[in-house]
């Protein structure tokens, strides 16, 4: 029996996860798994109203209940200039509330127990008198004169607009309409969802009071930012707070930004003295932190009568809620919506967007998405399907004939990007003969006859992901770039620090896989080690497919630079000049004499043991990695649905997913990340909403109105790939973990759409449920 | 205030007094420090807390501690006890089950459970199986992949003597 050798690791090894020996063992440690001596708990009464004044809070009852410690109001925090804090989009936002409340779950008070049980029975004996004021709960309305007025606290603020934005040549885009043939136009609501982690955020604030150091165990995707930022929000001396991110269940956006419970826990064990904890529950998760999306797009698109796109105009509205704390780059209102031409080359394009308060959730997170390039990629998507219902074309067709070709990249995009690399038609080539299109649209027009509803949908999308460069794009001021501190220790085996942060991507085995490619040191050899501020290098952290594309290219030149230390080092040993040495996966040798050879084990040693004269011991090093340009990752989905007359319900029958993310580092590891994405991107299409009644009341505040996918619901994806390196990454990767919940909602709607597109029916907004269908053909007469 | 329960935790004995409201995923959390059953919905609807009582699958977020007193709870601590992972936790590593890992000791538990009832399932079996958990990272393919392989481990496993022993520890 052949005995299979196994893996060292190397790129485009799916060697198994490290990281899994504790997960399938229950020996992770997330949040909630940290109990400290001493240990207090928190609770959060939260407003019941979405606006109201409040007119006095009355929290005797709940300081009287055995094993309280503290109630923490605003008036309290207002003491300590912590009422108010900033958010990521340079706004600021209510930590406890002095005023009034702004939206329905918005934190107004805090209980600090010995118990969590008693925290909250407490925390719900707390009185507030409330005035209650009209609720807005859409920007079209708050944005109406007379509005009631959001923010009033804060200077200048006279009405309910946030911003203005706009990118593209507004001229060049109103030349190329005055020029068109037909004008395609799509309205189109991408509603509010939730990107519902499995574990929720919290914190274990511990601050010892004799020597003042604040170690905050949090739920975070980026603690070496929030370390800052909490340094500046708290005046707490940025050396003395150590930043611990442990196990995380998952983050997808929702752990990006600070949320008042943090704040206040911190601040109560500073005033305590004790560790407080709080961890969010279901509710307050879903009612309270990062929602995404919202946004009310509308699209136009000018064509010639051959089905070339000429020019793009899209206006947008986002409804925000109450605070504005995107989690955005800072010179981008609307984050990178303005990738809005997609796959396409169109040459002319305008964007105008304007933001709203509402008496809402604030948030805006990019939920698995680079900034806004999910609802980007939706409308275009979505408008591309309509041109092509309109013409009488085929999908894929117009879709070939707009392409951006091979031989165009890098190309200059007219909303100011410069894509690295693509080979759109080849993904979609690949998508349509994996799926057997041509017979299926025979398939569909056999149905079709019979007057059975089947649609094939068809979405190709490219992202735009991994900021920076540090000089166009910052957080807070603070440059996206990104870093990693590799050591190898005299035995050969390695520690490889980051600056990024996995929520279950798998960073201990990829980014190890990146060091074995590059020093030739196995992954099973190197402990990568992520979430702690004391003892990793700063960085920005992980969220908007950012970790491979600069995190990973920080791990291949900090290996590089080792290894050009170890070359140095290998010429001592053998005795030849450094000009004749040359390195192949882990080895040295004297060119010419491959015989002659040191390991990279044997040269880990010598730095330590045996060096040239005036060389420096140690065989480590740092690098800060600032991206030259961003990644595009892209590719083509396809979705085969039927629809029944009779009840409106859709059954996903196939999809099949062809992703290009550039080189893989881990086939496996990517492919499980297409999975997730596509179930979530599922999940948006068919069953995620969080919406609001008239009164601001949220309706979506637990799993039993907020739907998500389960194993049954969601479909089986077939997967395909093509591999367009990045030019300027290191190890041409592009990043991977939201493409497919960027690209695949598009392709569920547009294969709905595709059903129903010749009986009239040309928009059906998400979520695609049963009821809307069965609606629609029923408003054309074509329900059973 | 107090009552007095116990539990057969994992083969162990364990009594304490706990309030009458105290829900058993606290009492395995809280007072017996067996961290790896996790809580993600407080609704009975993620399954992130499920643990085994008396061989079923259990929320333990919906379940009082004093309900459980008398019986026998496994929780995912025990899968791999004297050290040899359980047929089921090597399928969900060997097949990319599982990516954040906080809906795994759960999902684990829930198709033991299956694998006991119905040791050839279908493809439609597990789904059905696994639809009162949820899992927000793998869009349970791979969890599908890794029941199946789980499966056919743990039949050719029943055929030697070794299997007895580990189908006796699940």
């Amino acid at each position: 029996m052949a005995v299979e050798t196994p893996l060292k690791g190397n790129i485009g090894d799916s060697i198994r996860r490290k990281e899994d020996d504790r997960f399938i063992r229950g020996r992770g440690n997330y949040l909630d798994d940290i109990m400290l001596p001493g240990m207090l708990h928190m609770a959060i009464h939260r407003s019941p109203f979405a606006h109201a004044r409040i007119k006095s809070i009355n929290t005797e009852a709940a300081s009287a209940v055995p094993g309280v410690i503290a109630v923490v109001t605003g008036a309290l925090l207002a003491q300590h200039k912590l009422a108010w804090m900033p958010t990521l989009s340079g706004d600021t936002q209510a930590v406890l509330v002095t005023d009034k409340v702004r939206f329905q779950g918005q934190e107004v008070a805090c209980v600090i127990a010995t118990d969590p049980y008693v925290a909250r029975d407490a925390a719900a004996l707390i009185e507030v008198d409330y005035e209650v004021l009209p609720a807005v709960v859409s920007p079209q309305n708050a944005l109406k004169p007379g509005a009631p007025l959001i923010r009033d606290e804060k200077e200048g603020q006279t009405n309910n607009h946030i911003y203005h934005w706009e990118a593209g040549d507004k001229a060049k885009t109103d030349e190329a309409f005055s020029k068109a043939d037909r004008v395609v136009k799509l309205d189109t609501f991408y509603p509010r969802c939730h990107p519902s982690p499995l574990e929720t955020c919290g914190i274990v604030a511990d601050i010892n009071s004799a020597t003042g150091h604040a170690t905050l165990y949090m739920t975070s995707q980026a603690p070496h930012a929030h370390r800052t930022l909490f340094a500046i929000v708290a005046g707490l001396p940025e050396q003395n707070i150590r930043i611990i991110s442990p196990d995380i269940g998952g983050g997808f956006g929702n752990k990006v930004p600070i949320y008042p419970g943090y704040v206040v826990a911190t601040a109560a064990s500073l005033l305590i003295g004790k560790p407080v904890k709080w961890v969010e529950d279901r509710s307050e998760n879903l009612i309270s932190t990062g929602f995404a999306r919202d946004f009310h797009m509308s699209g136009e698109m000018a064509l010639s009568n051959e089905g070339r796109m000429l020019g793009l105009r899209v206006k947008l509205l986002s409804d925000n809620g109450a605070f504005y704390a995107d989690a955005q780059p800072t010179k981008f209102k609307a984050g990178l919506f303005h990738i809005v031409t997609g796959s396409y080359d169109v040459a002319a394009a305008h964007v105008e967007a304007d933001g709203a308060y509402t008496n809402k959730a604030p948030g805006g997170v990019a939920y698995r998405c680079s900034f806004r390039v999910t609802e980007a990629s939706y409308l275009i998507e979505r408008l591309v399907e309509n041109a092509a219902i309109e013409m009488k074309m085929d999908p894929a067709d117009i879709r070939l004939k707009n392409f951006i070709q091979p031989d165009q990249f890098p190309y200059k995009s007219a909303t100011g990007f410069e894509y690295d690399s693509g080979n759109y038609p080849k993904a979609m080539q690949v998508a349509l003969d994996k799926l057997g299109y041509q017979e299926l649209r025979k398939e569909q027009a056999e149905k079709r006859k019979k007057g059975e509803l089947m649609g094939i949908g068809v979405a190709s999308f490219t992202e735009v992901v991994g900021a920076g460069p540090g000089k166009q794009y910052d957080i807070a001021g603070l440059r996206m770039f990104d870093s990693a501190e590799l050591r190898v220790h005299p035995t050969g085996k390695a520690i490889l620090k980051l600056g990024v942060k996995s929520q279950g991507q798998g960073h201990e085995t990829t980014f190890a896989q990146i060091v074995t490619e590059e020093l030739g040191i196995p992954a099973a050899d190197v402990e990568v080690q992520e979430g702690d501020t004391d003892n990793t290098p700063y960085g920005l952290g992980t969220y908007a497919s950012r970790s491979t594309p600069v995190g990973g290219a920080a791990t291949a030149m900090v290996s590089r630079k080792l290894r050009e230390k170890a070359k140095k080092i290998a010429a001592h040993l053998l005795e030849a000049s450094e000009a004749d040495i040359e390195f192949d996966h882990g080895k040295f040798f004297v060119r010419g004499s491959p015989s002659k050879s040191k390991t990279i084990q044997d040269v880990a040693f010598a730095a330590y043991t045996n060096l040239p004269d005036g060389m420096e011991a140690g065989l480590e090093g740092v690098t800060y990695y600032d991206p030259p340009n961003m990644t595009y990752p892209f590719g083509t989905y396809l979705v085969v649905v039927d629809i029944d007359r009779g009840t409106g319900q859709v059954k996903v029958r196939r999809m099949v997913a062809v992703d290009d993310c550039g080189v893989r580092i881990n086939p496996m590891v990517v492919e499980g990340q297409i999975h997730g994405g596509l179930t979530e991107g599922f999940g948006i299409a068919f069953m995620q909403l969080i919406t609001f009644d008239e009164e601001g009341n949220c309706l979506g505040s637990n799993f039993t109105d907020y739907l998500l996918p389960t194993a049954w619901e969601t479909p089986r994806f077939e997967m395909g790939e093509t591999v367009t390196p990045s030019p300027h990454h290191p190890i041409g990767a592009k990043g991977v973990g939201e493409s497919a919940t960027v690209g695949s909602p598009a392709a569920f709607v547009n294969a709905v759409i595709d059903a129903v597109g010749h009986l009239g029916i040309t928009n059906i907004d998400m979520p695609v449920t049963s009821d809307k269908v069965w609606e629609a053909l029923n408003k054309v007469g074509a329900a059973e | 205030m107090g009552h007095s329960i116990t539990v057969t935790v994992n083969g162990e004995k364990k009594t304490a007094e706990v309030e009458p409201r105290l829900l058993l995923v606290h009492f395995l959390r809280e007072k017996l420090r067996l961290t790896g059953t996790h809580i993600g919905c407080d609704t009975t609807h993620c399954g992130a807390c499920t643990v085994l009582v008396e061989g079923t699958p259990v929320k333990s977020c919906t379940m009082l501690a004093v309900q459980a007193d008398g019986q026998q709870v496994t929780t995912v601590e025990a899968l791999a006890a004297g050290g040899t992972l359980h047929p089921i936790q090597a399928a969900f590593k060997q097949e990319h089950g599982l990516q954040c890992g906080f809906c795994t000791p759960g999902m684990m538990l829930t198709s033991i459970a299956l694998l006991q009832e119905k040791p050839d399932p279908t493809e439609d079996d597990i789904r059905w199986a696994l639809s009162g958990n949820i899992c927000r990272c793998t869009g349970y393919m791979n969890i599908v992949k890794a029941v199946k392989s789980a499966a056919v481990q743990m039949k050719t496993a029943a055929a030697t003597p070794e299997a007895a022993t580990a189908a006796a520890r699940s």
